[in-house]
């Protein structure tokens, strides 16, 4: 414990207000933290999947995750979760380490893994009252609590039905009832919405929210920056197993800029032309956007946006668009990490 | 389906919302508990997708048949005379094959996901291993009986009668679940069911031929003898012939008791190590 004091400053990065600096340095029971990991590494082989994660997890929050493939998110849940022990450092889940006290974790998390894992020969029932009679219900209870679940996650329908038959969102919705059968203090979900289509994604998205309304925290693993913004309280950008920026949403966006300018170009031949002249008017990193015909930059004052247009218009190059907001969280990851959070972008805007 | 069109996010959430605020946390099940609930579910699994018993059943019965029927007039003067020194050995090639069953489920389960969820629970952590050996043994016994009673039908007459027919399937069957847990290693070792399946043929045949199943010792070379006299198949079926006609000896049960405790000492330890180990 008092070792990851001393090192309360250096991890929480420098985005962070000086107020929440100050919150940050009070004792972890004041702050009433969920879960607590200092230096936490893991390697396979050659590859340091997890390499120093220090995360300072509120109770009763959302916290996301948020990080491309292979930045580490799936590795650091499952070291939290008692299923991977860790290389170096030290972490506690409601006050209990992950390596000493594995029984106790395990007795107040739950788990929903980036695959479903439930079942598929089995009805939905029988998966929810083997989670239940492993829990520790009689087989009665089991029975009860697995009704309960269905009616609540509208699969009374499909009770009777073989998991293989089943939607995605459905064995989605399943898998997370099955982390419910006892209400965790702690629920892990990773990736919960990856594959899913946008109406099962929603329906998730609204399971998670009233899951966090009753009290339990959340850790959740996403690459899908408009999940992390419209679900987590706090965030953690992860890249190459490094926390790179931790924060809320608003104010990760804040750190990069006031606002984000956004151009697409009527002729794509000249975006290397017009980059360079953003760069000379705005004194900042111009990007280039997935499109042959896009380029963003961070405006540091807004005024400057206008230099901009007159510029490119000086010169003869002719704007499509232009728009001027609020930086987005894949401008943070772009900011941040100096690439795009992969190609995660498209099924974003989609 | 329709639940998925008829029921709009803010019913859940209010359902959700109720149910998730009642339940309070039993006390954690004990290792005979957990380890009977995940053998129920090897045994729903049976019951849901029965073509898998027919997968552990279809080779065993085959090899009785083609076995007492190509062998039988050259090795014994008939099939039917035959038939009486073969079954109580193809009985434990049969089972002794399908053990390797327990390491192809357990490599699906890990590929699935749902040993993670296992591994999450606060159950008794080889609970997992130890039901899926659980029903394991009742799918060994199932295939078992069908593999005795059809040597009933093909003219199969134990001279000890039924008791000694149950005696010896229990030895066969203690023997098939010791060696499960070979598999269950193998099963964590390897990347895919395929791999289980490919690299369990490297022991289970020499394991079961270089035996006196099919045929006696005495006509092979000597160097070959002594390789199957310390085969323990040789002992089981040397065993399970003594107590299915009668005239059993103590030495051969013992043999097969003995390789049983060495077989789980050494690789019931082993897997629990690797389980925990992370994959």
């Amino acid at each position: 414990m008092t070792s990851i004091e001393a090192d309360g400053d250096s991890q929480s990065s420098s985005i962070l207000s000086a107020e929440e600096d100050r919150t940050l340095q009070k004792s972890p029971t004041e702050l009433d933290l969920a879960i607590e990991t200092n230096g936490l590494k893991k390697a396979f082989g050659d590859t340091q999947a997890v390499d120093g994660v220090n995360l300072r997890i509120p109770r009763g929050t959302v916290y996301g995750l948020l990080g491309p493939n292979g930045a580490g998110k799936t590795t650091t849940i499952r070291m939290l979760a008692t299923l991977l022990r860790p290389d170096a450092g030290i972490a506690t889940v409601l006050g209990h380490d992950i390596v000493q006290d594995a029984a106790e974790v395990r007795a107040t998390v739950s788990l929903t893994g980036q695959y479903a894992s439930v079942d598929e020969d089995l009805t939905g029932r029988e998966n929810l009252v083997l989670v239940g009679r492993l829990l520790g219900f009689s087989w009665r209870d089991a029975k009860t609590r697995a009704d309960e679940l269905l009616t609540a996650f509208g699969l009374d329908d499909a009770a009777t039905r073989q998991v293989r038959t089943y939607s995605g969102g459905m064995r989605r919705r399943l898998d997370i009832a099955a982390s419910l059968v006892v209400t965790p203090e702690v629920l892990f979900l990773d990736e919960p919405t990856t594959g899913l289509d946008p109406r099962s994604r929603n329906q998730v998205w609204a399971i998670i929210r009233t899951i966090a309304a009753e009290g339990t925290t959340v850790l959740l693993t996403t690459q899908y920056l408009d999940e992390a913004d419209r679900l987590a309280d706090r965030l953690a950008v992860i890249d190459n197993g490094h926390v790179i920026a931790e924060g809320t949403s608003r104010e990760l966006k804040a750190a990069v800029g006031a606002s984000t300018l956004h151009i697409r170009l009527r002729d794509p031949e000249r975006r290397e032309e017009a980059g360079a002249i953003l760069r000379d008017v705005l004194g900042v990193v111009v990007h280039n956007g997935t499109d042959r015909d896009a380029l963003s930059a961070s405006v540091p004052h807004d005024q400057e946006a206008a230099a901009v247009l007159t510029a490119l218009a000086d010169v003869g190059i002719r704007v499509a668009e232009f728009s001027l907001g609020q930086a987005s969280l894949d401008e943070v990851f772009l900011a941040l990490t100096g690439r795009p959070a992969e190609d995660t972008t498209e099924e974003m805007s989609a | 389906m329709s639940s998925e069109t008829t029921r709009p996010p803010t019913v859940v959430e209010e359902e959700l919302g109720g149910v998730l605020s009642r339940i309070e946390r039993p006390p954690r099940p004990g290792p005979v508990s957990a380890s009977i609930t995940l053998g129920w579910r090897a045994l729903l699994k049976i019951k849901h997708v029965p073509f898998q018993l027919f997968d552990v059943t279809a080779f065993p019965l085959m090899t009785t048949v083609l076995f007492t029927f190509l062998f039988g007039g050259a090795l014994a003067g008939s099939p039917r005379e035959y038939i009486q020194f073969l079954l109580p050995g193809i009985l434990v090639q049969a089972i002794v094959f399908i053990t390797v069953y327990t390491g192809v489920g357990l490599n699906t389960d890990i590929d699935k996901g749902l040993f993670d969820r296992f591994q999450s629970l606060p159950i008794w952590q080889p609970a997992p291993l130890v039901g899926a050996l659980l029903g394991d043994v009742l799918r060994y016994s199932m295939a078992a009986v069908m593999v005795v009673g059809l040597g009933v039908v093909l003219g199969f007459r134990p001279e000890a009668g039924l008791v000694g027919v149950l005696f010896a399937l229990a030895l066969v069957l203690v023997f098939a679940f010791s060696l499960s847990w070979i598999w269950i290693v193998v099963g964590l070792l390897v990347d895919t069911p395929e791999s289980v399946m490919t690299s369990s043929f490297l022991l289970l045949f020499p394991l079961t031929f270089v035996s006196n199943i099919f045929v006696d010792p005495a006509t092979m070379p000597t160097w070959l003898q002594t390789v199957v006299r310390v085969n323990p198949v040789t002992h089981l079926v040397d065993a399970s012939r003594g107590l299915m006609h009668g005239g059993v000896a103590l030495a051969d049960v013992m043999w097969v008791l003995v390789a049983s405790a060495v077989l789980v000492a050494v690789f019931a330890p082993l897997s629990l190590y690797m389980y925990h180990k992370e994959r």
